[in-house]
């Protein structure tokens, strides 16, 4: 069997049923709405896999699943070199989220990554330690400011409600997700100009083709046809 | 390659450098995060094993020696003092993952003296004779050199700061250079803002822990950086000259004499490299084969600022087998005044790598 890995709620849930509804192939969890079991119609051999999309790219990277729904923020994030470990096979054109660097819209004199750097420096040599900068894409965010050769910053760990840092002091500026920058604003944030890290949306991903039996290979390949790839 | 072996090496390159007269030192492999990570910075965190202890706080294993070896020396005051010390470092390695995780050091630490040209020959050389007759390329640079060459442009203190803070990041570096350079416009939105007579007047409420003050005082920076007059052309490329400098030590000393007739203020730099290159010299090191690069060291770690090595195998792509330099600044910010230091570390199981492919 080939085993397709679905987030088990929400939009992100409901959004690729359509995606796949529209391509003929039925997914749907069966029984009640609390069990993470599903099933597939439409064509022979693939299994429906709910879990938390989180997981979905450890999951691939294992290969306990072949195919995955998942951000393409998180396959990033969650592994090493993923180009290596997975493959994109279609952007699914909808769960948009723009992974961004945003600061205090009171900052009126930082607008660029070049002034978050040099707004750092001072920061660092005022405070004695180094301008915080709370997010959970650790890996995306380091790889980026690294490239971008921007100093004298520490990542914090936020898991949630990241918005609300700088109000309690824990960080200066944020790393976060956004599709509308409506929580943003909100909050008194801005986004930096430059500083858009990853476009992230909703994708198909396969694990690596090399340990796959003849079977999913075939149920690959007719799942191809069918969705037109 | 064994454990044994690696573990036989380990003791014959400590024995060596027993013999030029380090005290053996030992640290613990578990440290506390906060100093170590707050000085190397998020390159080094991303690539370091955190956990966290219940009553420690959060906790790192040992990504190197030097932090430690310093703190500890900083409690001794021996001046000069040698020290030597071996044992395993951790490093995460998600961009070249059949690299090692865990690896042995063996360092040579040189702190104080009054001679630091010759401190560095006698690291230098130390290090050279534990490695034996090794095909190795030995590389070298001098960050100190650079340093001088910034410090001496014809500009604010400010700028020179600016790009004195990037020399480890060259893109960055490259970018503040174009700037201040007037090569590449003003952002937008920097114009924008430095047009308003109060940035101030109308600005949304501030939240956190960066004050208005502090703002206040980068417009500042940024009205006086609009006001200064751009660095001269010649001057940014005399300095891309020092950066592109590949040589031999002995040419790139006289290219670099030359240089300095234009600039200065490399003058003191480019004697203390003379200096070391007679230390060498007297070492019976070939200053007239050995490779000088005007930018090695600048993608290294960020605390190394003076003279900088690195011994290589001819063929292949082993990391380094041996790596070092001068870190007078970072004494600095783990003490209360700054101790010439310089030092190097050996990995016993690249050495045996390269030996069993000589």
């Amino acid at each position: 069997m080939l085993k397709l890995g679905v987030p088990s709620k929400g939009r992100l849930m409901e959004k690729t049923f359509q995606w796949f509804g529209k391509r003929g192939i039925t997914l749907r969890k069966s029984g009640s709405d609390r069990e993470y079991a599903g099933t597939v119609d439409g064509i022979d051999g693939v299994d429906l896999v709910l879990l938390s999309a989180g997981e979905i790219p450890r999951e691939l990277a294992a290969g306990r699943i072949q195919l995955g729904v998942t951000g393409s923020d998180l396959v990033r994030e969650k592994l090493a070199q993923w180009e290596t470990v997975v493959r994109e096979v279609k952007p699914m054109g909808f769960g948009g989220a723009d992974l961004i660097i945003a600061v205090p819209a009171g900052w009126v004199d930082v607008d660029t990554l070049d002034d978050l750097d040099a707004a750092a420096a001072a920061f660092r040599a005022t405070h004695g330690h180094r301008l915080r900068i709370a997010t959970k894409y650790h890996r995306l965010v380091r790889e980026f400011l690294a490239h971008e050769g921007v100093a004298d910053y520490a990542l914090v760990d936020s898991q949630g409600a990241t918005e609300g840092t700088i109000k309690n002091e824990t960080a200066e500026a944020i790393a976060d997700i956004t599709s509308t920058g409506e929580t943003l604003r909100a909050n008194g944030l801005k986004i930096l100009s430059d500083g858009m890290i990853h476009a992230s949306q909703a994708t198909l991903f396969r694990s690596s083709r090399s340990r796959w039996t003849c079977e999913q290979r075939d149920t690959f390949r007719t799942l191809e046809k069918l969705l037109g790839l | 390659m064994t454990a044994n072996a690696i573990s036989r090496e380990t003791d014959r390159l400590s024995a060596c450098f027993v013999d030029a007269g380090a005290q053996p030192v030992w640290t613990d492999v578990l440290q506390s995060a906060d100093t170590l990570l707050d000085l190397y910075g998020e390159d080094i965190r991303g690539r370091s094993y955190l956990t966290s202890d219940p009553v420690l706080g959060e906790m790192v294993l040992r990504p190197d020696f030097t932090v430690p070896v310093v703190q500890m020396h900083m409690q001794s005051h021996a001046d000069p003092a040698r020290y030597t010390y071996a044992g395993r470092v951790f490093r995460k390695q998600d961009m070249v993952p059949d690299r090692a995780r865990e690896f042995v050091q063996v360092g040579y630490e040189l702190m104080g003296g009054d001679d630091p040209a010759a401190a560095e020959a006698e690291v230098f050389a130390t290090i050279r004779a534990a490695l034996g007759d090794l095909p190795l390329r030995a590389a070298t640079g001098d960050i100190g050199v650079l340093m001088a060459a910034v410090q001496g442009l014809q500009t604010t203190d400010a700028r020179k700061s600016a790009l004195l803070r990037h020399i480890w990041r060259p893109r960055r570096f490259r970018a503040l250079l174009d700037r201040f350079g007037g090569r590449v416009p003003v952002p937008a939105s920097r114009a924008a803002l430095l047009a308003k007579a109060d940035p101030l007047a109308d600005a949304p409420p501030l939240a956190g822990v960066r004050t208005q003050a502090e703002i206040e005082s980068r417009i500042a920076a940024l009205r006086e950086d609009a006001a200064a007059a751009p660095i001269l052309g010649q001057e940014i490329a005399l300095l891309d000259v020092i950066l592109d400098l590949r040589a031999t030590a002995s040419q790139a000393l006289d290219r670099l004499r030359d240089i300095a007739i234009d600039m200065p203020a490399i003058e003191p730099a480019v004697r203390r490299m003379a200096r070391r290159l007679d230390a060498l010299a007297a070492r019976d090191v070939d200053v007239t084969a050995l490779e000088f690069e005007g930018s090695y060291g600048r993608t290294s770690l960020e605390y190394y600022d003076g003279f900088v090595f690195g011994f290589y195998a001819a063929e292949g792509h082993l990391p380094p087998v041996a790596t070092g330099g001068r870190y007078d600044a970072l004494t600095a910010r783990l003490g209360d005044t700054a101790v010439p230091a310089v030092g190097g570390v050996i990995r016993p199981d690249l050495v045996l790598a390269v030996k069993g492919d000589a």
